[in-house]
């Protein structure tokens, strides 16, 4: 394997190699990576950088070497969103309520990480209790996305939630990340930011030691410029927990083992309802592209239905919020996270101290959370809409008795500049249309970098599999990044004075 | 269905967030904005489909009824935003 120059342009792939065979250190290759990240603080893109325990971690990876001890990710150097839970590293899940928050234990992901070698370089930023697609509900400040489109000088944004660690990966700050994914959040920042993301089916990663969003869609999955390396680290994410009793106890297979398999054979299904009006026409020739890619390696691309598409919005901002409002009633100033400094009485001080803590989305969601499940609506509102989720789930099994694998667009359009949606709440949840129903139905899904605008900005395309079947999923992906060749790279406006 | 300024109210005393009044009338056409939006629900016939309970079917699982950890109050309270000898203080609650 012959290397990039710089350790930070190495694929986690490559990082492993290099470390393993000793060609490089763990120390240098996570000194590398912290003065990537201290060029990169226009980004905006880490809420807390840890380097001292980097370096001690990285230390730690290279006594382990020469001890012949390495664990699969040894010395690789990882962002953290900073929605998990990280022992005696502050966790603020984007939020002024906790923007103080000490977790004295670590989430389940984080600890199979560690355990697995790899050293933590930061906590990365996010929209606000990883509500939003823009990275803009952050009480950090937004992220800026390291692409800008050709001759523009103009700040876009790197997608969200996962804005922090789609902008960290894309700039070569390091070579993955974790992210979360609810409806999207993995998936739209990967895909505008000219990344791999992978949402992994629900129950495939512990959500334990994970803020609570919504816990029925919520699921963990990596980032990363490459399928294999996203195959890598979903290998080490996943496990069987006690402390989460939805996951799932199913044999973890080695994604990395078939992921050259091809696609010949594979069918594909392709779904109408993907079309919609309004999206840019790249948006349809690339996915045209991608499928025309896939037939060409011999797969068999298949015509499907998924009926109930148009409704899985609507659906999400029903079931996401209901949750959300459940999960979020714990912030009450009492045993963690911002109290308000004047109250009279402790209703008061409940209501002022969530009123201070928590950003204008957030409380919108709480608020239409709080009212589908209130006395006299639950019916009209959230039951009716966990019945068109079983609806949306029904579409995909149904389309999965003709198809292995569903080939989509990612996002309807590129990465869009700030400020641009903030103020149209309709325009920005239309971000996710494409990603949301795999949540939904729990599917497993990847965003893979496919494209370029006329404009030189990134676009994916999105591979949805059956429930567990990651393996076909990161095979149809990688036949795509082979197909697709993506080359393109944000110029680094970030280190220029 | 859409809400009113005395609903906004009404649901943001349930949530616990304390809205000044300045904000109720806006947060009321936010929220008539998504439940709007929302509404188009409503022309699915949904008869007989069960609400989804689990997306991935799977038995609760169950653990022993056992202390698995415990003795750690000190690591527990340090986030607490006021305290005192492993109690969270908080306003007075009886008169």
């Amino acid at each position: 394997m012959s290397l990039p120059a710089a350790p930070t342009d190495f694929t986690l792939t490559e990082a492993r190699e290099a470390v393993r065979a000793r060609k490089i250190s763990a120390r240098e290759l996570t000194g590398a990576c912290i003065e990537a990240m201290d060029a990169a603080r226009a980004l905006n893109a880490f809420i807390t950088e840890t380097p001292e325990r980097a370096l001690a971690m990285a230390e730690q990876s290279d006594r382990r070497i020469a001890d012949r001890a390495a664990g699969p990710l040894e010395g690789l150097p990882l962002a953290v969103k900073d929605l998990f839970c990280t022992r005696d590293v502050r966790t603020t899940a984007g939020s002024k309520i906790l923007s103080n928050f000490i977790p004295p234990y670590e989430s389940t992901v984080t600890r199979n990480l560690w355990d697995a070698g790899a050293v933590m370089l930061g906590k990365t930023n996010m929209d606000e209790f990883a509500m939003g697609s823009s990275n803009e509900t952050s009480h950090f400040n937004p992220v800026v996305s390291p692409w800008r489109a050709n001759g523009a000088n103009q700040s876009l944004v790197p997608g969200g939630s996962s804005g922090g660690s789609a902008a960290a990966v894309a700039a070569r700050l390091c070579p993955g990340a974790t992210g979360t994914d609810t409806g999207g959040s993995i998936r739209q920042p990967a895909g505008i930011s000219g990344i791999v993301g992978l949402k992994p089916t629900y129950g495939r990663c512990s959500r334990w030691g994970i803020v609570a969003f919504a816990s029925s869609l919520d699921q963990a999955g990596p980032m990363a410029r490459t399928v294999r390396d996203a195959a890598i680290l979903l290998k080490a994410m996943v496990s069987v927990d006690p402390k989460d009793s939805t996951s799932v106890d199913r044999p973890v297979a080695d994604y990395e083992e078939n992921l050259e398999g091809g696609v010949r054979g594979l069918r594909v299904g392709i779904p109408a309802e993907y079309r919609i009006d309004g999206a840019p026409p790249e948006i349809g020739e690339l996915w045209t592209k991608g499928a025309d890619w896939l037939k060409l390696q011999g797969a068999e691309l298949v015509e499907v239905s998924l009926p109930h598409t148009k409704y899985a919005l609507p659906v999400y901002y029903i079931v996401a919020p209901a949750e959300a409002s459940s999960n979020l009633a714990r912030y009450d100033g009492v045993r963690y996270g911002h109290r308000t400094a004047r109250a009279e009485g402790i209703g008061d001080l409940y209501e002022r101290s969530r009123a201070e803590g928590f950003g204008a989305e957030v409380c919108r969601r709480i608020l239409i959370g709080t009212y589908v499940l209130s006395a006299g609506y639950y019916e009209a509102y959230y039951a009716r809409a966990q019945k068109l989720r079983t609806l949306i789930a029904r579409d995909f099994t149904d389309a999965f008795s003709r198809c292995d694998v569903l080939l989509t667009p990612v996002t309807p359009g590129p990465a869009f500049p700030i400020g641009e949606k903030a103020a149209d709440l309709l325009s920005m949840y239309l971000n996710d249309v494409f990603t949301v129903t795999a949540n939904l139905a729990g599917l497993p899904a990847l965003a893979v970098p496919a494209g370029v605008t006329g404009n030189g900005l990134p676009l994916g395309l999105q591979i949805i599999g059956r429930a567990f079947d990651e393996s076909t999923v990161l095979r149809a992906g990688r036949a795509i990044e082979v197909a697709a060749d993506f080359k393109a790279r944000p110029r680094t406006w970030w280190t220029e004075t | 269905m859409s809400v009113d300024q005395e609903t906004v109210r009404r649901i943001a005393r349930l949530a616990r967030i304390a809205l000044g009044e300045g904000q109720v009338e806006p947060m009321m056409n936010e929220l008539n904005g998504i439940l709007a939006w929302v509404a188009q629900l409503e022309e699915v016939d949904v008869t007989d489909v069960p609400a989804m309970q689990s997306v991935v079917q799977q038995n609760l699982k169950l653990r022993e009824d056992a202390v698995t950890e415990g003795g750690n109050a000190e690591a527990l309270m340090r986030n607490a935003p006021a305290a005192e000898d492993h109690f969270f203080v908080v306003p007075k609650v009886v008169e």
